[in-house]
């Protein structure tokens, strides 16, 4: 392990993606994210526009992550489609999909393809209400992936639901708006637990929190139970405010537009270490005029008692971190707190929100960020900074075998474990166990490498 | 049933009724909306190319479609690992605007100097297809200056079903067979079809050959090997495993080389051991049909005793089924049965008319056949069919299990080897744990209504 000392006054580097061929993607496309979100909403259902093959793809992705059905509708463009247009398709497959799940809300995403032959996807959408008469809420996201990832295809669903749905502006109500990035369902039960200890009603948006980890059933629902109702999302610009999670980058944010419509916003970090997760609770505890719930006293004590347990084995640990920006930055926040080197913050999205978060911290903080990048870049970038430790989702197992160094799964995906769903990231609770699982694969390191191992700390 | 099954897919759903076989509406594309367990004609030729390890595979598209297929099969290698790597010309909106010729070569290049592959195939997706990029002049101008094969593989999602993918990487494979040098191929000699060598398949199936004195010369695709391929003409036969994809290419390659194709599964005990006569009889050599006969005594006397208990263990058991292909689903019913465990629902992605009737007479009455089915179909088939183990893929396992449902995994992500006769043994200890496990005794739909204070776990 190198000195944390070391390189202090090194300017970060940025590396972008290559002129040529991406290998080992660091992204999965827009339409994915766009689905995902969508699964937040109760009664919604994600529709792609395009041709069979991205939906079903998507599906088994998300599939081997939250290990639980994800029904998205495809509208299954043949050669006909592809050169005369998507319309008929569009409003069979909104049809089948009707007498098929009953939805209260369909979201269309677009694929490359529809994209690409330039259906107008609003006008085909007003074109089908007024063919039909049908009153059934339908929200459009524009989402080429020649343009984003799955990063921007969650946001713009996000904004596209927060833009037709939210719309109810009236008497405040006694509720707090929360926006997350793509995190784990059992981060979403938190968040909300976080935010009702200070009595007031969390809207989530999206939260696929019980419909991604749901209970064994006897009977298969179409549409599993859970989501944020249509009725919450209504009442969103009614809020006392939105605390917003997400690093949008260039891309339009949906708390800003709740501002627009009523409902300040507070743009925070994931929170992820102590720091950040004060930030959250004194922003709640400024919102809502309620003092901070006792058993989060006590959660933060023992985060900090954890700390002082295990500082030693992390202080000056070199890990290098990739995945969704708000991962990447939270995760640079918590290990900088506790005395590791996140020695390069790679990410896969293209939408600019990890360098732009990152350029906030100290010089020499982080080594070299990467964006748009992609596995065969962040290999590159192993060899160069020679990290101890490997932290994101499972695509980085075979480099982290490869260089021999443990790998911590965290985010999205984690295609080779069981529970990626019940991995907690969030709040003291979530960072005291990283922290005990980041210490202890660095003991587990050490005691591997020790000829005669150890039965003490 | 518990729900209304879609009106354009009636006519894909039937009911066997030994009183005669019916037809079914298949081989075209999933109804719009109807949330088809199918992928495109992309992942068709990706899928049947993908094994061959020392070749490079470049998906020409925007970054999903190779994200997606980034190491997605069990395929093993015994040497190179070119196949686990997801390579993408990651189309940006520049390329969708003024063409992605310039991405794709530069990105052919690199790839080709940095790994040194033995070829390379070249994949179209969607919007490949639309912007009219010369993908094969690309191809054949690479080609030119690196001395390796650089073939196209234009099978774009939207232009038909899967199976036209398979069509597609057999036309790709056609451009490899006959360009090696085929003279020290011996008399005895088959080349394997249809086989992906997921868990380590296909090197049960090279054993057995080996064993029996016959020269397998290449195994398409499994363990594949550029060079292997291209001296596969030289083989005496064909033996043709997957035979929903590679039926195209034993056709061609009787055509064109005059070698004759059988079909075959080494999926079950019965099968393996009828492959291994089937082959024997044709190599034309006593010596080899004793070896044969030795082989099957020796193997089938091994795993006899375990799979007699497993059967005890499964009596009763009724098992659906959802695949890929036909041939799959005939030799799944097959074995099956051997272990006392009947069918009462199966279907196929991609079967066609011919064989619906097949899968029809080799059911039994009452068993639910579906082409191209969706996952609330399958729900309420597998309630109301009440199913004990469903055998699938990863799409349809958390349908089985968010009803408390057993689950095997018969597609190309599984790590437990299911060919030949051990791979019976490990079929049936599969079945058996999955089917026999104390935990379904806990769920709600066995619990329900016997009196258990909290039938209902909700
Ligand atoms: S075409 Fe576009 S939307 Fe479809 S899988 Fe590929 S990248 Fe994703
Ligand atoms: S874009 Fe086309 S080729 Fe790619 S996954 Fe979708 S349907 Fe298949």
């Amino acid at each position: 392990m190198s000195c944390a000392a070391a390189k202090e006054t090194a300017p970060m580097v940025h590396s972008s993606a290559k002129p040529d061929a991406t290998v080992n993607p660091c992204t999965l496309c827009a339409p994915l994210g766009a689905a995902l979100a969508t699964a937040g909403v109760r009664g919604a259902i994600p529709l792609l526009h395009g041709a069979q093959g991205c939906a079903t793809y998507i599906r088994r992705y998300l599939i081997s992550h939250f290990r639980e059905p994800m029904d998205v509708a495809s509208s299954s463009f043949g050669e006909a489609q592809t050169v005369f247009g998507g319309e008929d398709n569009l409003g069979r497959a909104l049809d089948n999909v009707l007498a098929q799940y009953h939805p209260e809300l369909v979201t269309v995403a677009t694929t490359c393809l529809a994209e690409t032959i330039g259906d107008d996807v609003p006008l085909l959408l007003n074109r089908y209400r007024t063919r039909t008469g049908n009153a059934l809420p339908l929200v459009h996201a524009a989402t080429p992936s020649y343009k984003d990832g799955h990063v921007e295809g969650f946001h713009a669903m996000v904004y596209a639901l927060v833009k037709g749905l939210a719309c109810n502006q009236g008497a405040p109500s006694r509720a707090v708006n929360l926006l997350p990035p793509l995190v784990s369902p059992a981060d979403l039960r938190h968040l909300r637990e976080i935010v009702a200890g200070f009595d007031v009603a969390a809207i989530v948006l999206p939260d696929y929190a019980d419909r991604l980890d749901g209970v064994i059933l006897d009977r298969y629902r179409a549409l599993p139970d859970g989501g944020t109702r249509l009725v919450d999302i209504a009442s969103m610009p009614r809020a006392l405010a939105s605390i917003d999670l997400t690093l949008t980058g260039r891309a339009p944010r949906a708390s800003k537009l709740l501002a627009e419509r009523g409902a300040p916003a507070r743009v925070l970090g994931l929170p992820i270490g102590v720091r950040a997760t004060d930030v959250m609770i004194e922003s709640l505890s400024e919102l809502t005029g309620a003092g901070r719930p006792a058993w989060l006293v006590g959660e933060r004590g023992r985060l900090l008692d954890a700390y002082a347990d295990g500082h030693k084995y992390v202080f000056g640990a070199s890990v290098g971190l990739y995945g969704d920006p708000e991962f990447v930055a939270a995760l640079a926040g918590f290990l900088l707190e506790i005395g590791a080197r996140p020695v390069f913050c790679a990410t896969g999205a293209r939408n600019r929100a990890l360098p732009e978060a990152l350029a906030s911290l100290p010089a020499g903080s982080v080594d070299e960020v990467l964006d748009d990048t992609d596995f065969e870049s962040i290999g590159a970038a192993c060899e160069r900074h020679k990290p101890d430790l490997l932290m994101g989702s499972s695509k980085g197992y075979r480099l982290a075998h490869a260089l021999g160094i443990p790998l911590l799964r965290v985010g999205f995906p984690i295609h080779d474990r069981l529970g990626a769903g019940r991995i907690l990231h969030v709040g003291y609770r979530g960072t005291t166990r990283l922290f005990d699982e980041l210490v202890n694969a660095l003991l587990q390191g050490r005691q591997d490498a020790s000829p005669v191992g150890f039965s003490y700390l | 049933m518990g729900f209304d099954l879609l009106k354009e897919r009636r006519a894909q759903v039937v009911r066997n009724n030994r009183s005669g076989v019916v037809s079914l509406d298949c081989n075209k594309v999933s109804a719009a909306g109807s949330v088809s367990q199918r992928a495109c004609t992309f992942c068709g030729s990706r899928v049947v190319l993908y094994p061959i390890a020392d070749a490079l595979h470049l998906v020409h598209g925007p970054v999903g479609c190779a994200a997606y297929t980034w190491d997605i099969r069990g395929a093993l290698s015994s040497g190179p690992e070119l196949h686990r790597i997801s390579c993408s010309t990651d189309m940006r909106e520049r390329e969708v605007v003024f063409g992605g010729e310039q991405r794709l070569e530069a990105s052919l290049r690199r790839l080709i100097a940095q790994h040194a592959p033995r070829a390379a195939f070249v994949y179209g997706t969607c919007i490949v297809g639309v912007i009219g990029d010369d993908v094969p002049a690309v191809c054949k101008r690479v080609e030119t200056d690196v001395g390796i094969p650089v073939i196209p593989v234009l099978a774009e999602g939207f232009r038909g079903t899967k199976r036209d993918g398979y069509n597609a990487a057999c036309g790709a494979l056609l451009r490899l067979i006959g360009t090696g040098d085929a003279t020290a191929v011996k008399p005895q000699s088959i080349n394997l079809l249809g086989d992906f060598n997921v868990a380590g398949e296909s090197w049960i199936i090279r054993k057995y050959f080996e064993e029996m004195g016959v020269e397998v010369v290449s195994v398409l695709t499994g363990d594949g090997r550029v060079d292997e391929i291209r001296r596969a003409h030289g083989a005496r036969l064909n033996i043709v495993q997957c035979a929903g994809s590679m039926t195209p290419l034993a056709k061609a390659m009787q055509e064109r080389y005059g070698i004759p194709f059988i079909r075959v599964s080494f999926f079950g005990i019965e099968d393996t051991a009828d492959a291994l006569y089937r082959t024997a009889e044709r190599m034309d050599s006593p010596d080899v049909m004793g070896r044969a006969r030795a082989l099957v005594s020796r193997e089938i006397t091994r795993v006899l005793p375990e799979l007699r208990a497993c059967k005890d263990a499964l009596a009763g058991k009724r098992a659906g089924l959802y695949v890929g292909g036909a041939f799959k689903a005939f030799s799944l019913v097959r074995a099956l049965r051997q272990l006392g465990v009947s069918v009462v629902l199966a279907g196929t992605q991609t079967g066609s008319q011919e064989e619906y009737q097949e899968l029809q007479a080799v059911c039994d009455e009452h068993t639910v056949i579906v082409d191209d089915t969706n996952p609330l179909e399958l729900a309420a088939f597998l309630v109301e069919q009440d199913v004990d183990i469903f055998i699938g893929g990863v799409k349809e396992r958390p349908i089985a299990y968010k009803l408390g449902i057993g689950f095997c995994d018969h597609n190309h992500e599984r790590k437990i080897a299911l060919a030949g006769f051990e791979g019976a043994l490990a079929f049936a200890r599969e079945v058996r744990v999955t089917a026999t496990s104390p935990i379904w005794n806990l769920m709600p739909r066995r619990t329900r209504g016997a009196g258990t204070a909290m039938g209902d776990t909700r």
